[in-house]
């Protein structure tokens, strides 16, 4: 079956890769935007705490024989507690002083958790085996869909949306937006807001160690992994803009099967579309998509 | 800083002399090849200091302008077969070209934006480096010749390499040095202090923001185009962000928004990853991350801000 000369099989398949790497895009930049929102940093280790995810799943199978059920859980709690101690003992010192200081810490810290783990593990890349109740795939007819990548598809759409029902519907959520908008009014009326900062950074972090854990079996476990794919995650959030969370999700989703269509119809282009696209989007819409300027 | 009459304003032309001359006879007591690494690195810091510590925009991607002056002084040189002169001018006006394209682009944005926006943009840089045939992919441009200066001078002596190196150098620090002793620097430093307020005094904000970009660029490629030359190789580590984010550990661990600080960070870094490279390997890269947090979290005003700190308490005027 052929679709203007391309085999729908390929595109398919290429949409495939384009939705998943669209659902990493999304959880990534969905931390970011929430780790912004209260914050007011950009948080530059984020793919290096995305890498961090992915080891952690791998050093937990290889050498404690635990599951990839149990890491899914374990490490983004894992990642997450080094996040909160990140916040406790360093970016909270920066709060008062330019934004830009928050950045170029969090730069310095990714330097160092990817040394760290070039030096451990070499830069050549890890395998992380399919679990086996998600091996093998199911034939769609026009396609082979592998379950795992359903599987990563499903799962990482529900954390956003369970992330964005949090935020936009609970008590919880209700705090932390209030926060977002004024801090210091919210603190007046007696909620604990450096406990809800922090709660805020490490879950942001957790969020992408857990991108980390779905990426373990599809990509190399690699410590640069994190690195190529934040800067595309940051040109994500200059394109969505970092007002809104569903905003956030849908740019990160978006980018992804254009990002997929684009392997399809030009591969040569593929690596630098989502750059082009945001060379157009601050052309016609300097605050982003779903900014508000 | 705001005192005109401080110990540091009035006795820099001083200092400068004897910085120049001991430029002038460093070569004879250190490896000229070390030295012009440094001189390299410290105009790279120089001229993004001029944006960061001026205008107190902060640029994460200097290293497309870094990389791609030298691919393009590399191609001159080597494949065209022009003059080392002609090849570091192709190499700064392309970029300063690039420059005001990434510029009139980044400066849409302010703040942590225009740092990832240009970031992103270096980024595509790199990824076009990877694929174009010209630059060489993963090898990147070797065996790039010196050449001779006017077609006169033969630049395969390491000596004659170094002043030629040393004199760029100076050059590009007198552009700077002028540029934010102007009006126009002065505008610069009220754009970094107040920006709605220079908005509302009637100054073209964004025309301003995007000069001292297009010099920062140029500058920065002068000092990539030079370094192709002194290395005879145009690599991708020059148009990676790392090379963005080396630059940046300069011009903080060196001061911030001061004059010699890039110079002092650049000579401070380069030589650490000399002396580190044989000791500890691939824990440079931590140990950069580790000066990195230090300087943010506890010496944010750097090795010459904390001195001229020093100097105004000690009451010496």
């Amino acid at each position: 079956m052929e679709i203007f000369g391309i085999s729908t099989a390929l595109l398919g398949s290429q949409l495939l890769v384009g939705l998943i790497n669209g659902s990493f895009y999304a959880i990534l930049s969905l931390g970011l935007a929430i780790i912004f929102g209260l914050l007011n940093i950009i948080n530059f280790c984020h793919g290096a705490q995305y890498m961090m995810g992915a080891f952690v799943a791998w050093i937990a199978l290889t050498r404690f024989g635990i599951s990839y059920w149990v890491a899914l859980i374990a490490a983004p709690l894992i990642v997450g507690l080094v996040g909160v101690l990140i916040e406790r003992l360093m970016l909270r010192r920066l709060y008062k002083l330019d934004h830009l200081y928050g950045l170029l810490l969090t730069f310095g810290l990714a330097l160092i958790f990817e040394g760290i783990f070039r030096d451990q593990f070499g830069i050549s890349g890890e395998s992380y085996e399919v679990p086996e109740l998600l091996s093998g795939g199911v034939n769609l007819g026009f396609m082979f869909l592998p379950i795992y990548r359903g599987w990563v598809i499903i799962a990482s759409l529900t954390v956003c949306f369970g992330t964005w029902y949090m935020i936009e519907r609970t008590k919880l959520g209700a705090y932390l937006r209030a926060g977002t908008e004024n801090s210091a009014m919210v603190q007046a009326l007696g909620i604990n807001v450096p406990l809800l900062i922090t709660f805020t950074y490490g879950y942001g972090v957790a969020l992408a160690a857990f991108a980390g854990v779905l990426a373990a079996p599809i990509f190399q476990v690699n410590p640069l992994m994190g690195s190529n794919l934040i800067i595309v995650v940051f040109a994500v959030v200059v394109i969505g803009g970092m007002g809104s969370i569903m905003g956030s999700i849908l740019t990160g989703l978006g980018l992804g099967l254009i990002e997929g269509l684009t392997r399809v119809i030009y591969p040569e282009a593929s690596s630098v579309v989502v750059f082009v696209i945001m060379v157009i989007v601050l052309l016609l819409r300097p605050a982003g998509l779903f900014g508000k300027s | 800083m705001n005192a005109p009459a401080s110990f540091a304003e009035s006795k820099l032309p001083l200092l400068l002399g004897v910085l120049f001359v001991i430029g002038l006879i460093a070569p004879f007591a250190v490896y000229p090849t070390f030295l012009m690494k440094i001189l390299c690195y410290a105009l790279f810091a120089c001229a993004f200091n001029l944006l960061l510590g001026f205008v107190g925009l902060l640029s994460f991607g200097h290293a497309a302008f870094l990389g791609t002056a030298g691919y393009v002084c590399g191609m001159m040189v080597r494949d065209v077969g022009v003059t080392p002169e002609v090849g570091i001018l192709a190499g700064t006006v392309a970029a300063g070209l690039l420059g005001w394209l990434f510029g009139s682009l980044a400066i849409k944005r302010t703040g942590i934006y225009f740092a990832m926006i240009t970031l992103a943009l270096a980024q595509m840089v790199f990824f076009l480096a990877i694929q174009i045939k010209q630059t060489g992919g993963e090898d990147g441009l070797q065996g790039v010749p010196r050449g001779h200066l006017f077609g006169l001078l033969d630049l395969s002596d390491n000596i004659a390499m170094y002043y030629l190196v040393f004199a760029i150098f100076c050059f590009g620090f007198f552009i700077i040095y002028r540029t934010i002793h102007s009006p126009f620097g002065q505008i610069l430093k009220a754009i970094r202090e107040n920006e709605p307020r220079a908005i509302s005094l009637g100054y073209d904000v964004a025309k301003f923001k995007l000069i001292a970009f297009i010099i920062s660029a140029a500058l920065a490629g002068m000092a990539g185009a030079t370094k192709t030359l002194v290395f005879q190789l145009a690599s991708l580590s020059d148009v990676h962000w790392h090379a963005s984010g080396e630059v940046v550990l300069m011009t903080l661990l060196g001061g911030l928004g001061t004059i010699l600080g890039p110079i002092v960070g650049a000579a401070t870094i380069v030589a650490l990853q000399t002396q580190l490279a044989d000791s500890v390997g691939s824990w440079v890269t931590v140990i950069m991350g580790v000066i990195f947090v230090i300087c943010v979290l506890s010496f944010r005003r750097g090795i010459v801000g904390e001195l001229q700190a020093l100097i105004k308490r000690s009451g010496v005027n």
